[in-house]
C-alpha cells in the first residue's frame, strides 16, 4: 500500500479566455497509492474534472494550460511531460474512463475495431490477437455474447453496456492507475451498481489504482478508501472514507454531507448550504468558503487559509484548525459534535 | 407525517401513451413504443405523490400526458372529478391555471431573449391579469416568495445559476395559484447543496399554498425526502405505490427491493445485501410479455412469463403488481427471506 503511483504537488491549471485568467484549478495536491481507490469529491465547477484531464494532459490548449506544480506518475513527472511520452502513457499505464460513454466511443467504428486500437498501438501483437484478448476484456466486464457484441457500432448497445466497453477499453493494457470521471453519473442506480461492482473487482483482482471524480457521495462511500474534497479550485479536506463522511472537519464537507437527503434515515428537515459556489478568479483574499460558512470570523475574509494537519493524513483548510488560532480548536470539536449529533 | 385529507384531487385510470413507430418506404406505423401502459393511481389534495423509476420507465411521459401536453392514447384524467382528457383545447387552457409543471432543465425551459418579469408574467396575462402594474407588482411578489429580489424582475436568464432559474421556473408555475404542480425531474441537474435549497423552497410553499405535486425524479433519496406517498414505475408499469414510510421499510415487488438496494448511501456503516440485477431495462416497443420485469427477476416464476400481474392492494394502501401476492400467503414469507 506504501508504494505511491501518483502524487501531485501544488497543480495549478489556469484557463486564459477573453474575460481574463481562471484559476480552474489552484495548487492542488493529492496522491494515490498502488491497489487504492481515491474519491475527489466536489460540486460543478469546483476543479476536479480539469485535475483529472491535466495529469493526463488532456486540457483543451488553448485556452487551458498547467501553469504549474508537479505530477509525479511512479517518480517521473508528467506536467509538461512531452505528446510522445503521454502517448506511450495513456491507455497503457494510465487509462481513462469518462461520465458519457456515448461521446467518448466512436460512432463509425465497431467496439472491436476501437478496442484493438489500445493492444496494437501499446504492445504490438496481430490483428487477431488483438481480437481475442478483446473478446476475453468484454467477458472479463460482464459482456454477453461478446464474440458478437464485437462486431456490434456503439449505438447498438445500452448506456450500462456502453460504459462496461469503456472499462474493458481502459482497463486492457493492465494500467497501474486507472482515472474515472463520474463513470456512473449518466447510468441509472441498477446499472450504476453493477459498474461499481465491476470497478471494485478490478481494483481488487488487478491491484489497480483508482481516482475517482464524483459529487455523489454515496458512491464514495461504497467504493473509495480515502477521499479528497474539492471546493472552487482548491482541495479543502482530505481524510479516509469513514473520516470524510462520519467526522468531517472542513465546514463546507459538512454541510455538503448535511444536505443530503438521506434513505435509511428518518425525516429531518434538509439542511442547505446558503448562497452558491463562487466564480473562480486570480487574486482572490480569504478562505473561498466563508461567505456561505456559518462558523466564518474576521480572520477568514482577510487572509487565505492553508492546508492544516488534523490528524494522521488528515489535513482541513480551514482557520478553526491552525494551532494559532488555540481556543478555536475546542470550538471546532464541539462543532463536529454537535454535526454528529443531528 | 403531513396528516392527509382524503379527498381526491386526481384520479388517473387506465392511462396509455403509445409511440407509433414508423419504418419502411411509405413510412407506415410499424409498431408502438408503450412509454405509459395502463398506469391508474390517485393523488389526494394537499399530498406529494412521489413517482420514481429508472429511465425509459415512462415517469414523465405519464406528467406530461396528465397536463394533456402530449394526448395520451386512452384511459381517464379526472381533476376534481371533471375527465379531462376530452374537454376541447379552451377549456384545457382554462384549467391549466390549476395544473402548473416545473422541468428538470432550468436552461432549457426559461425563454433566453426574455426577461424574468415577462417570462413569470405570461402566464398572468394569459390567464387574464390584463393590468400592466398588476402584474409587474405580482411578479415581484412572487420572486420574492421564491427566495429572489425584486430587482430580478428585468434580468435575462443567462444571469442566473442553476438553482436561481429553478426558482424562476417554480415562481412562473406559482403565477397563476395552482392546486397541482407537477414536477418533472426538478433538482436532477442541481448540485447537491443547491439541490437541499430548492427541495426546501417546494417544502415550505407547498404548506404556504396548499400545493398537491407529483414529483417525479429518479434519485430516490430525493423522493423519499420530499413524498407522502410514492409510485414505482418500471417499462411504462406502476408496480408499486404506498406510503414512503412502507415503501422504503418495507418492499414488496423484487423491482422496488432491488432498485432500493442499489442506492449507495453516503453512511459508510451501513452494510446491505444488495440485489444486482442482471441485464439491461428491455424495450418499451418490445416489452416481455406477462410481467415487464421477469426478464430480469430474481424471484420469476412460470406465470410471470405469460400473465400480467394485475395492481392489486396487498394491504391497506399498498397495491403491487407482482404474481408473488396473488393472494398466496406462503409467497410472503419467501419474499421477506430476500
Amino acid at each position: 500500500m506504501s508504494h505511491t503511483v501518483l502524487e501531485i504537488k501544488s497543480l495549478s491549471t489556469h484557463f486564459f479566455t477573453d474575460s481574463g485568467e481562471v484559476p480552474a484549478v489552484d495548487q492542488v495536491s493529492l496522491h494515490v497509492h498502488k491497489g487504492e481507490v481515491v474519491g475527489v469529491v466536489g460540486e460543478s465547477g469546483c476543479g476536479k474534472s480539469v485535475t483529472s484531464l491535466s495529469i493526463m494532459q488532456l486540457v483543451p490548449n488553448p485556452p487551458g494550460k498547467i501553469v504549474g506544480g508537479e505530477i509525479n506518475y511512479k517518480g517521473e513527472n508528467l506536467a509538461f511531460a512531452s505528446e510522445k511520452r503521454m502517448k506511450k502513457l495513456r491507455g497503457n499505464e494510465i487509462s481513462m474512463i469518462f461520465q458519457e460513454p456515448m461521446t467518448s466511443l466512436n460512432p463509425l467504428f465497431t467496439i472491436g475495431n476501437q478496442m484493438r486500437e489500445a493492444f496494437r498501438f501499446h504492445q504490438k501483437i496481430s490483428k487477431k490477437e488483438a481480437r481475442e484478448k478483446s473478446i476475453s476484456m468484454l467477458k472479463l466486464v460482464g459482456i454477453p455474447r461478446a464474440e458478437s457484441i464485437i462486431d456490434d457500432y456503439p449505438h447498438q448497445l445500452s448506456g450500462g453496456m456502453r460504459q462496461r466497453v469503456m472499462i474493458a477499453m481502459a482497463m486492457s493494457c493492465d494500467p497501474e492507475l486507472l482515472i474515472a470521471d463520474e463513470p456512473t453519473t449518466a447510468l441509472d442506480v441498477t446499472i450504476q451498481a453493477q459498474i461499481l461492482d465491476l470497478m471494485r473487482k478490478l481494483n481488487e483482482e488487478k491491484d489497480t489504482a483508482i481516482l475517482l471524480i464524483t459529487h455523489d457521495l454515496g458512491v464514495v462511500a461504497d467504493i473509495c478508501d480515502r477521499v479528497v474534497v474539492m471546493y472552487a479550485g482548491q482541495v479543502v479536506e482530505e481524510g479516509s472514507k469513514r473520516e470524510i463522511l462520519k467526522d468531517s472537519k472542513h465546514p463546507y464537507s459538512q454541510g455538503l454531507i448535511r444536505s443530503l437527503p438521506r434513505i435509511h434515515e428518518r425525516e429531518q428537515k434538509l439542511y442547505s448550504i446558503p448562497g452558491t459556489v463562487p466564480k473562480p478568479k486570480l487574486g482572490r483574499v480569504g478562505c473561498r468558503f466563508a461567505p456561505r460558512c456559518e462558523f466564518a470570523f474576521d480572520r477568514c475574509f482577510k487572509e487565505n487559509p492553508e492546508l492544516y494537519v488534523t490528524g494522521e493524513g488528515r489535513r482541513s483548510r480551514c482557520f478553526l484548525y491552525d494551532k494559532q488560532e488555540g481556543e478555536s480548536i475546542n470550538d471546532a470539536s464541539t462543532i463536529t459534535e454537535a454535526v454528529i449529533g443531528d | 407525517m403531513r396528516q392527509q385529507l382524503q379527498k381526491p384531487l386526481l384520479e388517473i385510470n387506465g392511462l396509455k401513451k403509445y409511440f407509433p413507430i414508423k419504418g419502411g418506404v411509405l413510412g407506415r406505423t410499424v409498431g408502438e413504443v408503450k412509454a405509459v401502459d395502463d398506469v391508474s393511481f390517485t393523488v389526494f389534495e394537499g399530498e406529494i405523490l412521489g413517482i420514481v423509476g429508472e429511465s425509459g420507465c415512462g415517469k414523465s411521459t405519464t406528467g406530461k400526458a396528465i397536463l394533456r401536453l402530449i394526448e395520451p392514447t386512452a384511459g381517464e384524467v379526472k381533476f376534481e372529478d371533471q375527465d379531462i382528457t376530452h374537454i376541447n383545447a379552451e377549456e384545457m387552457r382554462r384549467l391549466r391555471r390549476d395544473m402548473q409543471i416545473i422541468f428538470q432543465d432550468p436552461y432549457a425551459s426559461l425563454n433566453p431573449r426574455h426577461t424574468v418579469e415577462k417570462i413569470i408574467g405570461e402566464p398572468l396575462l394569459i390567464h387574464g391579469v390584463k393590468n400592466a402594474k398588476e402584474r409587474t407588482s405580482r411578479v415581484k411578489e412572487l420572486l420574492e416568495v421564491v427566495g429572489l429580489s425584486a430587482y430580478h424582475a428585468s434580468r435575462y436568464p443567462h444571469q442566473f445559476s442553476g438553482g436561481q432559474r429553478q426558482r424562476i421556473g417554480i415562481a412562473r408555475a406559482l403565477a397563476n395559484n395552482p392546486k397541482l404542480i407537477i414536477c418533472d425531474e426538478p433538482v436532477s441537474a442541481l448540485d447537491v447543496s443547491v439541490q437541499a435549497q430548492i427541495l426546501n423552497l417546494m417544502e415550505a410553499l407547498r404548506d404556504e399554498f396548499n400545493l398537491t405535486y407529483i414529483f417525479i425524479a429518479h434519485d430516490l433519496s430525493v423522493v423519499k425526502h420530499i413524498s407522502d406517498r410514492v409510485g414505482v414505475m418500471y417499462l411504462g408499469r406502476m408496480v408499486e405505490l404506498t406510503s414512503k414510510d412502507k415503501l422504503y421499510d418495507d418492499a414488496k415487488h423484487p423491482y422496488t427491493q432491488a432498485l432500493l438496494s442499489a442506492v449507495p448511501d453516503p453512511d459508510p456503516d451501513i452494510e446491505k445485501e444488495r440485489v444486482i440485477l442482471k441485464g439491461d431495462v428491455p424495450s418499451p416497443a418490445d416489452p416481455p410479455a406477462g410481467c415487464a420485469f421477469h426478464t430480469r427477476c430474481p424471484m420469476a416464476m412460470d406465470i410471470c412469463k405469460s400473465v400480467r400481474p394485475a395492481f392489486i392492494p396487498v394491504e391497506d394502501n399498498h397495491f403491487v403488481a407482482c404474481h408473488l401476492y396473488d393472494g398466496q400467503q406462503q409467497n410472503l414469507s419467501r419474499i421477506n427471506g430476500l
